[in-house]
């Protein structure tokens, strides 16, 4: 999701946080109540604070206790990272926070839908690769074909690559969505 | 709480309007500052129509709000502010901003079109929750009646637990003439809001054990420790006492400690003294309680206090770990946190090392004998630091109870380092936001709160005409607010900059065509004077502090004095210019430090 690409806030330049050791990706997984503003208020804030948004996605995940679950992923020094799941952690409709990277091992899965348009060889080459991938066919016309595919993000990369160059038309993807694996789990659900 | 029995009845239905006002009631609300327009006209009504909440008619917006921080900050109550829709709550926004970053409680009742309006660019539309969000704690659309009460008592939880702050609530005017339920506030906790306020026992023990050990310890206190109530400030003043370290506070914490107390280095930071700045760069265990490592306090991160191990307690956990890397974190209120040390540091057997602790105030002391607060008062000019001097010295002879607030600038810094506060609560400022406009309305809602204190803002020329309108709040409520104006003809803060650091060019910082604030004062029914000898400053003071009514006393001061001690942006503590002589020391500024505000 194309919410904020912007890296660290230019003040920050001189000792870039990309250099320091310390420096990792983060899977964030937010419970919060089920509110109008809830996206804008965690969007905003991150925009705000000048933190990277890799990817973010949101959806009610218990209706009935007006709960959705949003998972962020992003990037930066370790106390940038902590500092994100503290300001997260104050926003009042924010139930609980947890990075799943740190936490321990998790499934980070993501969904897409990918359009490719062509015939002949470049058809018959791109079903075969949907096959290895195991990509599904969920639409198709003589010239052109939709595949959706689960999986994690560098796998998706690799297929839209392979793609690319036999008709490769559109690409939709959600973001990830993540969840520890074992016993372990996100406290109220 | 109301135990009248009619509200022990289950729902009572009300107008919106009323709903509203019998929550406020209930939360213990006796004052509103407010404005009124087409949106909250329902709630003007039924403020008519009642006695119990008394309401205080600003004369702009921003000032609504400034006044409730004020009248928060010195009661420890939550201020509440009434606007309207579109421009009412867009002019509340600077006042919103500035009570976030100042961590002060404070409620904003806005107004809005209707609800089948909303998104429609209806006549004084504005987006008001969505322009807010970024300027308050929480904010609120009340779009169902149904949960109108339970929101107003909801947004009193959130604005005062925790880190305090502002809150808005939108409230669509269908909402106010709708009927709907009352309930009272509710027992249960809240779903998603439960801040820790006791600290964990633990940590508290590790902070000790490293206190115990330490041969150069310094504590440094900020508005946390106001915030959390006047015991908290009782209980620093008796931690302070029982380990004999050094204290220093910043600009928010002035007052939680006694200034007159022989353990107190004054502020540090920025315009801090040289003893406060140089202890917390030679420290070797600092012990911070509510305050949040601003960049007014550390100047240059890598070089703050480099050789120190650091303990830090706030109620925020955002706050800890955020610029500064600290040895042991502490989560709790300033209060339980202090209570928490004072009876470990007791309970605990391991001996202080005492011999190192008077080593270390000899140290201090020496600091303390280049008396960097020193000006000299050598002609009929009137040095602004004196003047406050004076002020100071001539308030505590009448032994009055003092609140001071103050605007933004030079004159603040000064009141911050020459006026001496014992209590907390007496001294409304504003720190993180410097809201020039700030002092005037924020005095209005301290006299509001204690009638018969004795109210001074401490003002420039020009920051006291960014809200000079509330001059006529002041004559309605005969309000004896005394503003004492440092009249250096110009924006004195910025001209300091401009001559230190952009070779003297003062471009756009000459305080041109101002008024003539005695005629000023008496357009608006106060009485106006003017100063502009020294020998005629005391009489000028008592005459101001003998007027029963608001008073604008215009002090005509040095203009071009600048104020030191000051560390450049960008330097180090131990990079302080001292003085007007030194100030050839200003060339360490590097363009790094110059991109700092
Ligand atoms: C609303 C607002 N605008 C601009 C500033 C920037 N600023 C900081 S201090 C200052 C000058 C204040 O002048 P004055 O009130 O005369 O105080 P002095 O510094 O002379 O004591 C200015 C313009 C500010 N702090 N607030
Ligand atoms: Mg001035």
């Amino acid at each position: 999701m194309g919410v904020d690409q912007r890296r660290h806030p230019p003040s920050r330049l001189k000792n870039d946080p990309m250099s320091d050791p310390s420096y990792r990706n983060a899977t964030i997984a937010v419970l919060v109540e089920n509110e109008a503003g809830i996206l804008a208020r965690v969007v905003g804030l991150f925009s705000g604070r000048g933190y990277n948004i890799e990817s973010l996605t949101v959806a009610p995940v218990d209706e009935a206790r007006r709960l959705s679950r949003i998972t962020i992923v992003t990037s930066g020094t370790d106390m940038v990272i902590e500092q994100i799941k503290a300001q997260l952690d104050r926003l009042v409709p924010v139930h609980k926070v947890s990075d799943l990277t740190l936490e321990g091992p998790h499934l980070a899965r993501e969904l897409m839908l990918i359009k490719v348009v062509g015939k002949g060889e470049n058809r018959m080459e791109a079903l075969r690769l949907a096959d290895a991938f195991r990509a599904r066919v969920v639409d198709a016309t003589t010239e052109s074909l939709v595949f959706e595919m689960t999986g994690a993000g560098d796998k998706l990369d690799a297929f839209i690559e392979l793609m690319r160059p036999i008709g490769l038309a559109e690409v939709t993807r959600t973001g990830v969505v993540a969840i520890a694996r074992g016993p372990r789990s996100l406290s109220g659900i | 709480m109301s135990t009248n029995a009619q509200t022990k009845t289950e729902a009572r239905t009300m107008t919106g309007a009323e709903i509203v006002l019998q929550a406020l009631k209930d939360n213990g609300v006796e004052v509103i500052f407010g404005y009124p327009g087409g949106a909250v006209l329902p709630l003007y009504d039924a403020i008519f129509q009642q006695n119990a909440i008394r309401h205080i008619l600003v004369r702009h917006e921003q000032a609504a709000v400034h006044a409730a921080e004020g009248y928060a900050r010195s009661t420890g109550k939550v201020g509440v502010v009434l606007v309207t829709s579109g421009p009412g709550a867009t002019n509340a926004v600077t006042g919103l901003v500035d009570a976030l970053m100042d961590s002060i409680p404070v409620i904003c009742l806005t107004g809005q079109v209707p609800t089948h309006l909303i998104g429609n660019d209806a006549f004084q539309e504005a987006d008001t929750t969505g322009i807010t969000r970024p300027a308050t704690k929480h904010n609120y659309l009340v779009k169902d009646i149904t949960k109108l009460a339970g929101t107003v008592h909801e947004a009193f939880y959130v604005a005062k637990s925790g880190r305090p702050g502002p809150v808005v609530i939108d409230l669509p005017k269908d909402i106010l003439i709708g009927k709907g339920p009352y309930t009272e506030a509710p027992q249960t906790e809240h779903r998603s809001y439960r801040p820790q306020t006791e600290p964990d026992p633990a940590q508290i023990k590790a902070a000790v054990a490293l206190l115990k050990g330490a041969k150069r310890p310094v504590l440094y206190s900020g508005g946390g420790v106001i915030n959390a109530g006047p015991e908290a400030s009782r209980l620093l003043t008796e931690f302070v006492r029982a380990t004999g370290m050094p204290c220093t506070n910043t600009l928010m914490g002035l007052g939680a400690f006694p200034a007159s107390d022989p353990h107190f280095l004054g502020m540090l930071g920025m315009h801090g003294t040289y003893e406060a700045n140089l202890a917390m760069h030679g420290c070797d265990v600092m012990l911070n309680i509510g305050a949040r490592f601003d960049d007014r306090v550390t100047g240059r991160l890598n070089a703050f206090s480099p050789n120190s191990k650091k303990i830090h307690a706030d109620i925020d956990p955002s706050s800890i770990n955020k610029n500064v890397k600290v040895d042991v974190s502490i989560v709790g209120d300033a209060g339980a946190v202090l209570r928490a040390l004072l009876e470990c540091w007791q309970a605990d057997a391991q001996p202080q090392d005492r011999t190192a602790l008077a080593e270390w105030w000899r140290q201090i002391d020496a600091w303390r004998a280049t008396n960097c607060l020193q000006y000299r008062q050598a002609s009929s000019i009137i040095k602004p630091q004196h003047a406050v001097k004076r002020l100071y010295e001539i308030t505590r002879e009448m032994g009055r109870d003092t609140f001071i607030t103050t605007e933004v600038g030079q004159h603040q810094m000064w009141a911050a380092q020459y006026f001496g506060f014992e209590k907390p609560n007496r001294w409304m400022t504003s720190g993180g936001l410097g809201t020039m406009g700030y002092g005037l309305p924020a005095a209005m809602g301290v006299q509001i709160a204690h009638p018969d204190a004795l109210v001074i803002d401490i003002a420039g020329e020009a920051s006291i005409l960014m809200n000079i309108q509330e001059m006529g709040t002041l004559a309605q409520y005969r309000l004896p607010v005394k503003i004492f104006i440092l009249n250096n003809e110009y924006m004195g803060m910025v001209r300091q900059w401009q001559e230190l650091l952009h070779g003297s060019r003062y471009s756009e910082s000459y305080s041109a065509a101002l008024p003539d604030f005695v005629k000023l004062a008496e357009s608006f029914h106060a009485r106006g004077l003017r100063v502009t000898r020294a020998e005629d400053l005391d009489a000028g003071i008592r005459e101001m502090l003998a007027i029963p009514g608001p008073v604008i006393a215009d002090i005509a001061v040095a203009k071009d004095e600048n104020c030191f001690p000051m560390i450049p942006s960008g330097a180090a503590h131990n990079e302080m210019i001292l003085g007007a002589g030194q100030s050839g020391g200003v060339a360490g500024v590097t363009d790094e430090g110059k991109v700092l505000v």
